[in-house]
């Protein structure tokens, strides 16, 4: 690791992250979007509001690289009935506090607050968002995102886009 | 004792259901759905739990039998109830904890405090009844509860037939379902929960439905490996629904994994390569291949009317909430005190399709939304329940068998429905 890898992330940074993360899923621009996480990074959205042994338990989504690709392929292909069209999304991110830094890794928690809008039906979804971001030689980089719904031990609506 | 009100009768009934059609208003008529909860919902076996949830005393879980909010509790001498989630006072729910451990349940309003088997052991302020307050008559209300193999069914009914005769000839498919535990005791692993707009039945019919398979579930099929997607190959391997009587069924999809204790030989499946390597590690050759061979399920779903499939690799159970609102929870299976490596393989194969970011069940809560806003629409037009009808056999021992695609399992839940709503 040379010397610009290992520098802090700061606040701002890793705030401009999340937004392009979020700004990337909205507008569907998926090709960035896979390339802004670590080959071995998780996505995770736990099915229980507690824990973090997310290998070892029922999630609602836990995707590695592999299932990512293959959830926007999903998306863009238009097999899927319920991604025909794919919901728009609005999302909020704020309330950034980093919980955690060492040299060139940090981890940051958000609020989300996201609006999907398809069929005449606008439902809201209100979640936590804890990123682990890394420095790489290409820039910063999400190496875990946790998107932990408030009401994730609830039933909810099917969720056939990202969150 | 009474159980419920009266509901308004629903005369014709049963005239909306025919041999190979039934009317549409079974889906939006509001009417019929408060006739269903308590013609239905209070005179059958309904499913409320599985045993490895409320594996010890104390253990209990909330549930509901139709409507009814239950709390199902295991007590200390290991004997489940099932009691009404009322006070008997002023009828707030003694419990609002989805799952837990208790020893007894105290109302919050007043403080009437029951133990676990509903008997009322106390009352806040006694005195004020003057002594004229006979405990033994306010025990929490008690659903018959009865299980089979680790699946517990609960009853308002203290005449229906025991749940063993009701299962009847699906209790094979049961004993072969559960060999997925692999010679492990079969534990569930957390349950996903979703909500589509629409009618309970539509749910129900799905569960033997092989037919939108490859349709709805195209996108599924495209983002599987390629084994995985050949297995899935349902409408061409001779597989067969058969109607089992009471309004269960069987849909058998992939007849090569119907009894996963056989053809331990067969090579393993590239896919599960690197898990039988892993397991090698620990667990001798014999073993490593009944592991393995579980780790996918089973090649069938049955249906358990009127709430519970028992399908491939999980259970599918059917919550009615209103006429047009339905929540499904489908809870994954794992093997209790077997290899961590497999029941991670089964939470990955469960995530992958289940829930509401699976790659299956946005799909199917889609198009059942869709059979529900069709619905409005020529009230008077007929869902058709008629594909395979034309080639249907009678067995030996009197059950109904088609292809794996045509609609026996419908017509057999509908039959039952009949003959409940007109009983």
């Amino acid at each position: 690791m040379d010397a610009t890898t290992r520098t802090a992330i700061s606040l701002q940074d890793a705030m401009e992250v999340a937004w392009l993360e979020a700004d990337l899923l909205d507008s569907a621009d998926y090709d960035p979007w896979l390339a802004l996480w670590t080959p071995d990074a998780i996505y995770v959205v736990p099915a229980e509001p507690a824990g973090d042994d997310f290998e070892n338990t029922l999630n609602i989504a836990y995707d590695d690289a592999a299932m990512r690709a293959k959830r926007v392929e999903r998306l863009r292909s238009g097999q899927s009935v319920s991604a025909s069209p794919v919901a728009r999304t609005v999302r909020l991110l704020s309330r950034f506090r980093i919980l955690s830094s060492e040299a060139g890794r940090c981890e940051l928690r958000c609020a989300q607050i996201l609006t999907e809008y398809r069929r005449e039906r606008e439902r809201m979804h209100t979640a936590d968002i804890t990123f682990v971001l890394v420095r790489t030689p290409d820039g910063l980089r999400i190496a875990r995102k946790v998107v932990r719904l408030i009401n994730a031990s609830d039933a909810i609506t099917g969720v056939s886009y990202i969150l | 004792m009474t159980v419920a009100f009266p509901v308004t009768p629903v005369l014709d009934a049963g005239a909306l259901v025919g041999e190979d059609r039934a009317g549409s208003t079974l889906y939006t008529d509001p009417a019929l759905f408060a006739a269903e909860m308590s013609r239905i919902f209070e005179n059958t076996w309904v499913w409320v739990a599985h045993a490895s949830e409320i594996p010890k005393g104390g253990d209990f879980k909330m549930a509901q039998v139709g409507l009814q909010p239950v709390i199902v509790v295991r007590d200390r001498k290991g004997v489940v109830h099932v009691h009404v989630n009322r006070c008997r006072h002023r009828a707030a729910t003694l419990c609002e904890v989805r799952k837990g451990k208790t020893n007894s349940f105290v109302c919050p309003y007043h403080g009437w405090a029951y133990a676990l088997d509903g008997s009322l052991r106390g009352v806040p302020y006694e005195k004020g009844y003057d002594d004229s307050l006979n405990k033994a008559e306010f025990p929490l209300l008690s659903l018959r509860v009865e299980e089979y193999h680790g699946l517990i069914f609960a009853t308002f009914s203290r005449e229906i037939q025991p749940l063993s005769d009701f299962l009847g000839p699906a209790k094979t498919w049961i004993d072969l379902f559960m060999k997925q535990g692999a010679g492990f005791p079969i534990k569930t692993m957390g349950e996903h929960k979703f909500r589509f707009p629409g009618n309970w039945k539509i749910q129900l019919e799905n569960t033997t439905d092989a037919y939108h398979f490859p349709l709805v579930h195209k996108s599924f099929l495209s983002a599987a490996d390629r084994e995985t997607e050949d297995s899935w190959d349902i409408m061409n391997k001779g597989g067969f629904v058969e109607d089992l009587g009471n309004g269960h069924s069987v849909m058998v999809m992939m007849p090569e994994l119907v009894d996963l204790e056989e053809n331990l030989d067969a090579p393993i499946p590239e896919k599960f390569a690197a898990l039988a390597e892993e397991l090698r590690q620990s667990h001798p050759e014999e073993q490593v291949r009944r592991i393995v061979r579980a780790v996918g399920g089973c090649g069938f779903n049955l249906n358990l009317f009127p709430n519970l499939g028992c399908s491939a690799a999980f259970f599918r159970v059917l919550q009615p909430i209103a006429v047009d609102e339905t929540e499904v929870r489908h809870a994954a299976l794992g093997m209790e005190g077997g290899p961590a490596a497999a029941n991670r393989a089964r939470l990955r194969i469960h995530e992958f399709f289940q829930g509401p970011m699976g790659f299956g069940s946005p799909d199917d809560a889609e198009v059942w939304d869709r059979v529900q806003h069709g619905a409005q629409g020529a009230a008077g037009m007929p869902i058709m329940l008629h594909r395979g009808l034309s080639h249907e056999e009678v067995g030996a021992e009197g059950r109904k068998r088609s292809d794996v695609s045509a609609e026996t399992g419908m017509r057999a839940a509908y039959a039952q429905w009949k003959r409940m709503m007109e009983a």
